[in-house]
């Protein structure tokens, strides 16, 4: 699946996007979090306060226990500033 | 019914485009145009730019949304929303909503209500420019606490006039 990252999330990560294949047992945002955060020191600090870490599937807003299966696409952003 | 929903970098003419909802028609009585403008300043400190990143796709997916959603709660005859994204100067246009009715109640009420949620929602971040460097621009709780004034309200069609 492809991993989206935006604002702070994306300088912290070093990335605007990426290929992941997350091992069985990675079910939910939550889980993928948690996953992403063990990768490295950059991942880590993207995702240490991963309750303020909003995420999105396939363009739509999710929360932590959404299940990830069958996802295109998932993003994760800091809270949203528009309008 | 006429929708028209438009993001861009570039610079556009507010009332060119609240005047577009209305143009050849006669039923429209109430028209509520809202302008989101770049201040100089936050929390004090004086900004000489901003930059608004967004998500390409979802920003479109997610006001179309809001704009249903609007539609479906008020007896709306219009709506426009037009979003700036990239670097944006005092004193320039961010963003512009636009809602037509017969009637000012729903236009307004529509209005107010995409305003709370682009705030909150839509997915955009900004990121302030000051004399001593860059930073992001917190959520803040006023903002989120605007849209709980919408939860579980049924719709208003009935309310029209």
């Amino acid at each position: 699946m492809k991993l989206l990252y935006f604002a702070w999330v994306r300088e912290r990560v070093g990335k605007t996007e990426e290929q992941i294949d997350p091992p069985a047992g990675i079910a939910t945002v939550s889980d993928l979090m948690a996953w992403l955060a063990r990768r490295d020191e950059q991942y880590a600090h993207a995702f240490e306060n991963a309750n303020v870490i909003r995420a999105a599937i396939d363009h739509r807003h999710v929360r932590p226990d959404a299940p990830i299966a069958g996802a295109g696409e998932i993003a994760f952003f800091p809270p949203m500033t528009g309008g | 019914m006429t929708t028209l929903i438009r993001l861009q970098h570039e610079p556009f003419d507010v009332a060119a485009e609240a005047a577009r909802i209305a143009r050849g028609r006669t039923d429209i009585g109430a028209l509520v145009t809202f302008t989101g403008i770049c201040r100089a300043d936050e929390d004090g400190e004086i900004i000489t730019a901003l930059t608004l990143e967004h998500y390409p796709g979802m920003a479109e997916a997610e006001i179309t949304r809001h704009v249903e959603e609007v539609c479906a709660r008020w007896p709306l005859l219009g709506v426009t929303v037009v979003h700036r994204y990239g670097r944006i100067l005092p004193g320039e246009v961010i963003v512009l909503v636009a809602t037509a009715s017969s009637h000012r109640e729903a236009a307004f009420a529509a209005a107010s209500f995409l305003m709370d949620y682009l705030k909150t929602r839509a997915p955009f971040w900004k990121r302030v420019q000051t004399r001593t460097g860059t930073s992001w621009v917190d959520a803040k709780a006023i903002d989120e606490a605007a849209i709980e004034r919408w939860a579980g309200k049924p719709p208003e069609r009935e309310a029209a006039k």
